[in-house]
Formats: C-alpha cells, structure tokens, sequence
C-alpha cells in the first residue's frame, strides 16, 4: 500500500490502536497481579458516565475535561464499591459488579438523552470504539509527517492516547518499587510505611487514564480485553517482572497491528465484501495471542502457579 | 458501653510507657468488626531478649505484631519503638509476615525480594548499585540461600521461602525484629538455620519477637514469652511465666496434662 493511501487512512487508526493497549497494558501487568483484573472492566465502564458529564458540562470533546471526568468517575466507583461492601456486607465481586453496571447505565441514559450528536460521542461509539473512522483527512503521504499544517489536522484522539500513555508511564516509573514491593507482599510494604491503600487508588486512577485512551480506540466494552490478555499472556513467558512488563508491551503492540489489520483486509482475503470491526478483531487477536501463549510458552507450567 | 469506651476504661495511665523497651504497648484494642482480637493489651519487651508470643488460633497473636507495625489500626492503645511513635522509628523495625499471606507465583527473583528489605534506603528512585547487591547477598548467605539468588521465588520449597523472608528482614538491618509464625511449615533444617541466625542477633544485642507454636520448643529457643488470649495472661522470662498454671489459663484447659508435663516447665 502507498503512502498516500496509508498515511490518511491507516496510519493514525493504528497509531491510536497501538498506543492505546500499550497504557491500558501497562497498568493491567499490576491489575492482574494483585487479582484485581476486574477492577479495570468496572472502570472501563464507569468512565462513560464521567466523560458523558464532563462533556455536559464543558460542551466540548476535549481531552482535559475527559480525563477529569473519568478519573473523578472512577473515584466516585471506588467510594462506591467500598460503600456497598461495608454497608451492604456485600462481597466485592458482587459490590464492583452493581456499580459498574449502575454508573454504566446511567451513562447510557445520559448519553442517549444529551445533544451529543454533533460530536464524535454516541452510543454506539463508545461501547464498540471508532477506530476506522480516526482517519488523518489532511495527510497526503509520508511527507505530511513534516507539515505543519497538516499535523495540525491530527485527529484529537491521538493527543489524548498520547498524554494518557505519558500519565501511565510517568507513574509506573516513579511509583515502580512501591507498587511491586506492596503487589507482592502487602503487610511488609505497610510495615516499611509505604501507604499501600493510597497507591492502590492512584493505581486505580492510572487506570482510568488508560481506559480513556481506550475508549476512543476500542469502546468501553472491549478494553478489558487489553487490560488482561497481554499481561495475561506475558506472565507465561517469563518469571521477572520487568520482562513480563517488556512481553505486554510487545503482546499489545501486535494485538493492535494485527487486529486492526486483519480487520481491514482479512474478510477480503476469505472473500467477503466488507471489513469488520476493529475494536474486535483487535480483542480476538489479544485472546488468541493469549491461547498461543497457554498453550506453547515457557513458563505455563510453573511450581508455584495456582493448581487449576 | 462501646466496644472503644471500654477499652478505653480498661487501659493503663498513659505516663508509665518505659521508653527505653525496644516495644512496648499500652492499652491496646483491636477489633475486626463488633468483636476484639485484642484487648486491652500491655506489653513491654525487654532490649536484647527473644520473646515468644504464644496462645491458641486467634488469639490476636499476628494481629499484636500488625498493631504494632501500624498494619492494622487498634481501637484504642498506643504503642512506643525505642520510645518513639511508629512513624520516628520504623527504620529500626523488621518484619517477617506469615509466609502463607503472599502469593509465592509471584513474577519475582530470590534477590529480588531480599532487595525489598532496602526499600527505605533505596526510596522510589535510587538505583540498585552493587552495594546494594552485596548487601542483599551477604543476608542471603546468612539463611544459606546464597545458591538460590537467581531463582525463581515460586521454585522454592517452604522452608527455602521462609529463610528467603528472613534475609529480606536481615537486610533491613534493624534492632527489633518481628516475626509471625517463622517456624509454620518449615522442615527441620530451616528451622535450625532459622534459630541459629535468631540467636545470632541477639548476641548482637538486637531484640527478637516471635510468634510461636510449638510448645515443644519455647524453652530452648526463647528466653522470655508473653502469653495472649485476647487479653494478656502472661508475661516474663520463660522460669516464671512458662508455667502450667498460665497455660492452662491461655488455653482455656484445652492442653492435655500429658502435653504439658511433656514440657519440662517451671513452678
């Protein structure tokens, strides 16, 4: 494919796919260390109630106000989930489960209700992604790279992705020896003062950043997937952490190329008309690297490893 | 009355903390939810002792460590490290929780863990520098684990965890040691390596706290014990407070007399 083709149509698509299961990746490894996979599904849901209000009241899609939204959503969640727990006496599965579906709901209504149509914010959207459609209109080939007018014509979407990726890189790297030590061993990490609760909600946070990022590129309902699956499928390639970190990188990276790939041009190849979604064949992929890895990796069979 | 109320009532004037005891505690309650683990708890540890702290299954053994460490926070009490608050005084503390309340999988190396015992010196940023590394080998070579730096943590026996644990403590480098059950599923090898390393910093003059199981073994292992039954029945060198009388009462009558004539004990 030219450059002329690609770079409008392709290019910024699997930039923000990339990115994007990069920083939700990143904060999955820990997400799924300390088995709270499940606290990134219920955020990636709560965000859209919070990006549903920020846009209410701001009026404009853009990516301060979004992330505002969605990490005050996410904080509000928290407080709920452990609300519920503690005063329903409900055990938190049950606790995470009423209140992401809750706020999820309610964001739906929201949406649905508002004047969003003007915007790239619907229902649809933000439950399945709109990958295809964050194409670089002003770009006519490699070269648009170095001009300036035309990098002014970037979707916002990537601006978003890539302040979201910086958030989640900056706060892995300096809270890195903290978040392992109380990961690992919690009692001891309070022992040596580190104030494990707070670092969990700020874990949390970065969370939401991440599902932000996501939301753009895959929707609300398949970025769970890439929370999980390349972490998932790291931890059985190696027994260090730092590596299995490098390995989701690398596993998110392919998900999102490949994905969106065989989105655009698998059906062609098998003789069908149309492309599918991208968002899910980018969530298939990510499940079938997952599969590859359970199946052929290093380290599947580990002593230590939970019996099944 | 509230559960905090009468904790309150039943504990000791707060002038009388000794402050040169590497721990003491005053007053202490904790409670999960409506009902206590521990009440109203004194405990005063003596400088350069091993003390076991012995009772029966939930009897607010671990949950007298965690207070004390500032995991848990206690209803009512204080307690004082080297005559300072936890905060002033945490670097002087190292801790060995119970080797079941992590998740061994964990994606980590032996050194790696020992390497965690110097979190407060390395901070969030500092790099790891040979320094360091030789630090966390030499406590390593202290439990005799100096074979195993490389391994995977998931890859070790209980016995090689649990020394695994105690290098991470030594390298701490404190003058109070707390330990939570160091001897729980161990085989008999670790558990000489254990009590040799032990008594080693006590001849350094450090200070060692234990949580102890096994009857059998106070006498030769300890010098003082404090015996817990949510509330605290016992506490002094292992001649005067090892006795079957305080037993009987820590345990409520549930050992045999068999078991404790087997103990050799005083009084």
């Amino acid at each position: 494919m030219s450059g002329e083709e690609f770079v409008p149509l392709s290019l910024t698509p699997m930039l923000i796919g990339v990115l994007a299961a990069v920083a939700c990746a990143l904060p999955g490894n820990f997400l799924v260390l300390r088995k709270q996979a499940l606290i990134g599904d219920a955020i990636s849901h709560v965000v859209l109630p919070g990006i549903v209000v920020a846009f209410l009241i701001t009026g404009v899609v853009a990516a301060a106000p979004m992330m505002l939204g969605a990490a005050g959503a996410a904080l509000v969640s928290v407080v709920m989930i452990e609300a519920i727990r503690r005063l329903g006496n409900i055990e938190p599965g049950a606790a995470m489960g009423l209140t992401f579906t809750t706020l999820f709901a309610a964001g739906v209504l929201l949406l649905e209700q508002s004047d969003t149509s003007s915007v790239h914010l619907d229902v649809e959207h933000a439950l399945y992604g709109n990958l295809e459609s964050l194409i670089w209109l002003d770009a006519v080939g490699w070269s648009s790279l170095l001009d300036p007018l035309a990098l002014a014509g970037l979707p916002p979407e990537l601006g978003r992705v890539v302040i979201a990726l910086i958030g989640v890189i900056g706060f892995l790297s300096l809270f890195w020896r903290p978040l392992v030590v109380s990961t690992f061993d919690e009692s001891f990490a309070q022992a040596v003062g580190i104030a494990t609760n707070r670092l969990g909600v700020a874990l949390v946070m970065v969370a939401a950043l991440a599902a932000v990022a996501a939301f753009d590129a895959v929707g609300s309902i398949i970025v769970i997937a890439m929370f999980i699956c390349p972490p998932a499928a790291a931890r059985l390639m190696t027994n260090r952490l730092e590596h299995q970190v490098a390995w989701s990188v690398v596993f998110a990276v392919l998900s999102a190329v490949l994905g969106y790939v065989f989105a655009g041009y698998g059906p062609l190849w098998l003789g069908f008309d149309n492309a599918v979604s991208a968002a899910g064949m980018i969530a298939t992929v990510s499940g079938l690297i997952l599969a590859l890895a359970a199946c052929f990796a290093p380290h599947r069979h580990r002593s230590g490893a939970p019996a099944v | 009355m509230s559960l905090e109320l009468a904790a309150n009532m039943g504990a000791a004037p707060k002038a009388e903390i000794p402050t040169e005891s590497p721990l003491a505690i005053r007053g202490l309650t904790v409670s999960y939810g409506q009902k206590p683990v521990v009440f109203s708890v004194d405990m005063t540890v003596e400088e350069g002792s091993m003390t076991a702290i012995i009772g029966p299954n939930g009897a607010g053994k671990s949950t007298l460590l965690k207070a004390a460490l500032g995991i848990v926070s206690p209803l009512a009490g204080q307690a004082l490290v080297f005559g300072k608050p936890l905060k002033a005084a945490r670097h002087r503390i190292a801790y060995v929780p119970q080797r079941a309340s992590v998740d061994w999988d964990f994606p980590t190396r032996v050194i790696d863990v020992v390497l965690m015992g110097l979190y407060r010196e390395l901070g969030l940023l500092r790099r790891i520098r040979p320094q360091h590394m030789e630090k966390a080998r030499a406590c390593l070579e202290r439990v005799g684990m100096t074979d195993f730096a490389d391994r995977q943590i998931g890859q070790l026996s209980g016995g090689q965890q649990q020394r695994v644990f105690l290098a991470r403590a030594l390298a701490q480098e404190a003058d109070l040691y707390l330990l939570d059950e160091p001897f729980a599923g161990v085989d008999a090898a670790t558990e000489k390596a254990i009590i040799d390393v032990l008594k080693s910093l006590r001849s350094e003059g450090k200070t060692v706290v234990a949580v102890h199981h096994d009857l059998t073994t106070v006498r030769s292992y300890f010098d003082r014990v404090f015996l817990i039954n949510t509330r605290k029945v016992a506490e002094g060198a292992v001649d005067e407070a090892f006795t079957p009388d305080m037993l009987n009462q820590t345990y409520g009558g549930r050992l045999a007399t068999g078991q404790i004539d087997q103990l050799e004990l005083a009084g």
